[in-house]
């Protein structure tokens, strides 16, 4: 599976456009994160925990997405995007998407 | 005297935000400096065309994502800040180490290839459990790499 944000897949002709496709993922993090987080807010700087946290949610939201063009069958999907929300505190919801398209 | 106490107890955070929290930010420049130096021979743009033009190897989709927290020191004063209004230094730094950092966590992530397009930038700002608690904010950049089938001649 191709995957670009920009609207063609570089060297390949569009064949088939399937249409819209996306994957989301909620996560809250957990009360050991958040302690962690709040000692870190003492000195500052990078939070590796929720950096983690929400890179597992983006993969897995881009896992769906995947999983949807490949049951339309595509075999690339052009124009990426994502997109996140607080949701509510402590829980903040990653979505993706994108044109599914089929490329020759 | 129990006055005192209490101001010793509140504002503890804020010297030790103050105290580490430069020294932090210090040390986080020095590395974004030496890394973007690096990374120089990788260009990134916003624009959706290809910069330098030629057959196309391959492309993919890049991230690179970063939290970043916000210390006791920066809160209180962005507090102050927020009585007179204006600019609030301390929150910029903070965003900017978190874009130059996330794009400089793109660009480490595919290394060869030959310039990054489309690159877009997304802001998140996480809350805390409690009300009006900003834990950090985080940074996502995304673009297409593009590798050439052909490596550009040595100007």
């Amino acid at each position: 599976m191709l995957l670009t944000n920009i609207e063609t897949i570089p060297g390949k002709e569009i064949v088939v456009c399937h249409g819209v496709v996306s994957g989301s993922s909620v996560r809250s993090k957990h009360v050991g994160r958040d302690i962690m987080a709040g000692l870190k807010n003492m000195v500052g700087g990078e939070l590796r925990g929720y950096t983690e946290l929400l890179e597992e949610s983006r993969a897995q939201a881009t896992e769906r997405m995947k999983a949807q063009a490949a049951q339309m069958g595509a075999n690339a999907i052009v124009n990426v995007r994502f997109s996140t929300s607080s949701v509510a505190a402590g829980a903040a919801e990653i979505y993706v998407y994108g044109t599914a398209v089929t490329v020759g | 005297m129990e006055y005192l106490i209490l101001l010793a107890f509140w504002s503890a955070p804020v010297v030790l935000g103050y105290v580490f929290g430069r020294t932090a930010e210090a040390r986080h420049y020095r590395s974004i400096i030496a890394r973007e130096k690096e990374q120089l021979q990788l260009p990134a743009t916003s624009l959706k065309t290809l910069v330098r033009g030629g057959p196309v190897a391959r492309s993919e989709l890049v991230t690179g994502s970063v939290v970043i927290s916000v210390d006791y020191f920066k809160k209180a004063a962005s507090a102050l800040r927020a009585l007179v209004g204006g600019p609030v230094k301390s929150y910029e730094t903070l965003l900017d180490r978190a874009k130059r950092e996330a794009i400089l966590r793109l660009k480490e992530s595919c290394p060869g290839a030959d310039e990054i397009i489309n690159l877009r930038l997304e802001t998140l700002p996480l809350a805390g459990s409690q009300r009006n608690q900003v834990i950090g904010v985080e940074v996502l950049a995304y673009g297409t790499a593009i590798y050439y089938a052909a490596h550009a001649p040595e100007a």
